[in-house]
């Protein structure tokens, strides 16, 4: 879903070959533009293949007869986005996703860093986090309940939590597998500890840290909405959860559809930004400029 | 900064170096033994040695990577108990922080040294140039060419003025067309500078371009010490030594 960014990104270097060699160029952009007819072809043939199922009731082996068609699906979201709670779900689901990610990131980032930095502070704070690690997030719903005053702090804490393994995981291997030539270089220099962690090991992990941040933000989203349906008053997971149990099943959809226009915008927001920040990295010829 | 000119001489001055009885390794296993050498301010010493004889070892100990298991090194009657910005270190390659433009690369020394951004962005500048890189400044070191990262890296260990430069094999992965080059560009540079340099290869005839005098390194520790006469001179006939030190090796 990333290829509107790789392709701005690409554009300039088809530009500079297209001066040179115009053939191949030209080539090249009526292949992209039968990738894109392909592309959108296929998504409507999926819904064209929806709507027939919804609308003639099938039933062949699978039940499509209860299942709301694409049309009316539409309708719901058009009055939906009509009404104030719509936008009032989407800012409280995105408000507890961005600070229990947030969190996260600076907790997961620090300590996968100081762990993989200091055997004693290794040695100290491992073994809890090893012993919470295979708990999946969800089942910490019940203590998130006991121990936090309100739902709204349970909530977040959740989200900390699924997307903090992640990404501290993936921070303390990066760390280690860090080679250490640029720290003896930075150190030749006079550069202490400070110096060492400012100037190579935060900029050498990012690559790393980059792919922890991409999938604690997928486990994040699995568990707010999940958190949510379960415990919440306010957003798309308790929406959609509440939709079900009303029997308004294009509202259902209505909801997982924002759920994942959600989760694929903050994804690409992440993968974005990580590809800013390591531009350096060696790549393949067309998109390193 | 208008120290007395005596002053700035004495501090820029080129380091003295010295090991005594310094026993190295990684691990349980010594690679040298007993090492003892002393190198002259200013002088250019090279160490030869094949392969897997511990000549980059003795270079890591110097710089104070690497903590002798028995026996010291000191710099000006100085025990080395780490690394410090007075012994710069150019490694053998991909020792640029890759994620720094050719500048920025250059102008860390100066910024762990704490000089104000103008200056050493002035310094970084006219050291980029030195090295005939100038244009390239804005440059990631994955746009530059091996021989031009070598030029940028020792821009870098040079930018911080220090009065050591130690050489592991800087030149050891380049073709031999660019090394000739970095040979010529490093003996220009070192002319205006007071810096001791010790610099480490396994190419006998880069030993004999360079050095002052020449360490050979064998399996057991120090074979010999030569001194080159009439040192970096061009069109010297130097068969006899090129021939002994090939012989120790």
């Amino acid at each position: 879903m990333s290829t509107p960014a790789l392709d701005a990104t690409l554009a300039p270097a088809a530009g500079a070959a297209d001066a040179a060699t115009p053939g191949t160029a030209r080539a090249r952009t009526t292949a992209g533009l039968r990738g894109w007819a392909v592309r959108l072809g296929s998504l409507a043939v999926v819904v064209a293949l929806w709507q027939w199922l919804t609308a003639t009731d099938a039933r062949v082996g699978l039940r499509f007869d209860r299942l709301p068609s694409p049309t009316e699906v539409a309708a719901e979201f058009g009055r939906q986005l009509g009404t104030g709670v719509y936008y009032l779900d989407l800012a409280q689901s995105m408000i507890r996703i961005l600070t229990g990610f947030a969190l996260a990131a600076v907790a997961g980032i620090a300590l996968g860093v100081l762990v993989a930095r200091s055997r004693w502070i290794g040695d100290l704070l491992l073994p809890p986090i090893e012993v919470v690690r295979p708990i999946p997030a969800i089942a910490l719903v019940p203590i998130a309940i006991l121990v936090f005053p309100t739902d709204e702090q349970g909530i977040v804490f959740i989200t900390f939590a699924a997307a903090f393994f992640p990404i501290m995981v993936s921070t303390r291997h990066a760390v280690r597998a860090l080679p250490t030539l640029w720290e003896d270089a930075v150190r030749t220099m006079g550069g202490g500890r400070a110096h060492v962690l400012w100037n190579v090991v935060l900029p050498g992990t990012l690559p790393g840290v980059f792919g922890g941040l991409s999938v604690g933000m997928g486990v994040a989203w699995i568990c707010v909405i999940s958190a949510e349906m379960i415990s919440g008053e306010f957003g798309v997971g308790y929406r959609t959860w509440h939709a079900y149990t009303v029997v308004d099943y294009p509202a259902v959809l209505v909801g997982m559809a924002s759920i994942g226009v959600l989760g694929w915008v903050t994804s690409a927001s992440i993968e974005l930004l990580g590809r800013r920040l390591t531009r350096w990295l060696p790549r393949g010829e067309g998109s390193a400029r | 900064m208008s120290a007395p000119a005596a002053e700035a001489a004495r501090v820029d001055a080129g380091l003295a170096i010295r090991l005594e009885g310094v026993s190295l390794g990684y691990g349980p296993h010594a690679v040298l033994d007993d090492l003892n050498l002393d190198i002259a301010p200013g002088e250019i010493l090279v160490i030869v040695g094949p392969s897997g004889s511990g000549k980059s070892t003795v270079l890591r100990a110097i710089a104070g990577l690497l903590t002798p298991r028995a026996g010291r090194v000191l710099a000006e009657g100085v025990p080395v108990t780490g690394p410090s910005p007075d012994r710069a270190m150019v490694f053998q390659d991909d020792a640029l922080l890759p994620w720094r433009t050719v500048r920025r690369n250059v102008e860390l020394p100066l910024r762990i040294r704490g000089v104000p951004k103008r200056e050493r962005r002035t310094a970084a500048e006219s050291w980029i140039a030195r090295v005939g890189l100038a244009g390239c400044e804005d440059r990631l070191p994955r746009e530059l060419s091996g021989g031009m990262r070598q030029r940028v890296q020792l821009a870098r260990s040079l930018a911080g003025t220090p009065r050591a430069v130690l050489m592991d094999e800087p030149f050891g992965a380049l073709d031999a067309q660019t090394r000739g080059e970095m040979q010529r560009l490093l003996l220009d540079v070192l002319r205006d500078t007071l810096a001791t340099v010790v610099f480490v290869t396994h190419d006998v005839d880069e030993a004999l371009l360079l050095a002052d005098r020449v360490v050979v390194l064998g399996r057991g520790g120090i074979g010999c010490v030569l001194s080159v006469p009439d040192p970096r001179t061009p069109d010297i006939d130097r068969a006899g030594l090129r021939a002994r030190i090939i012989e120790e090796l």
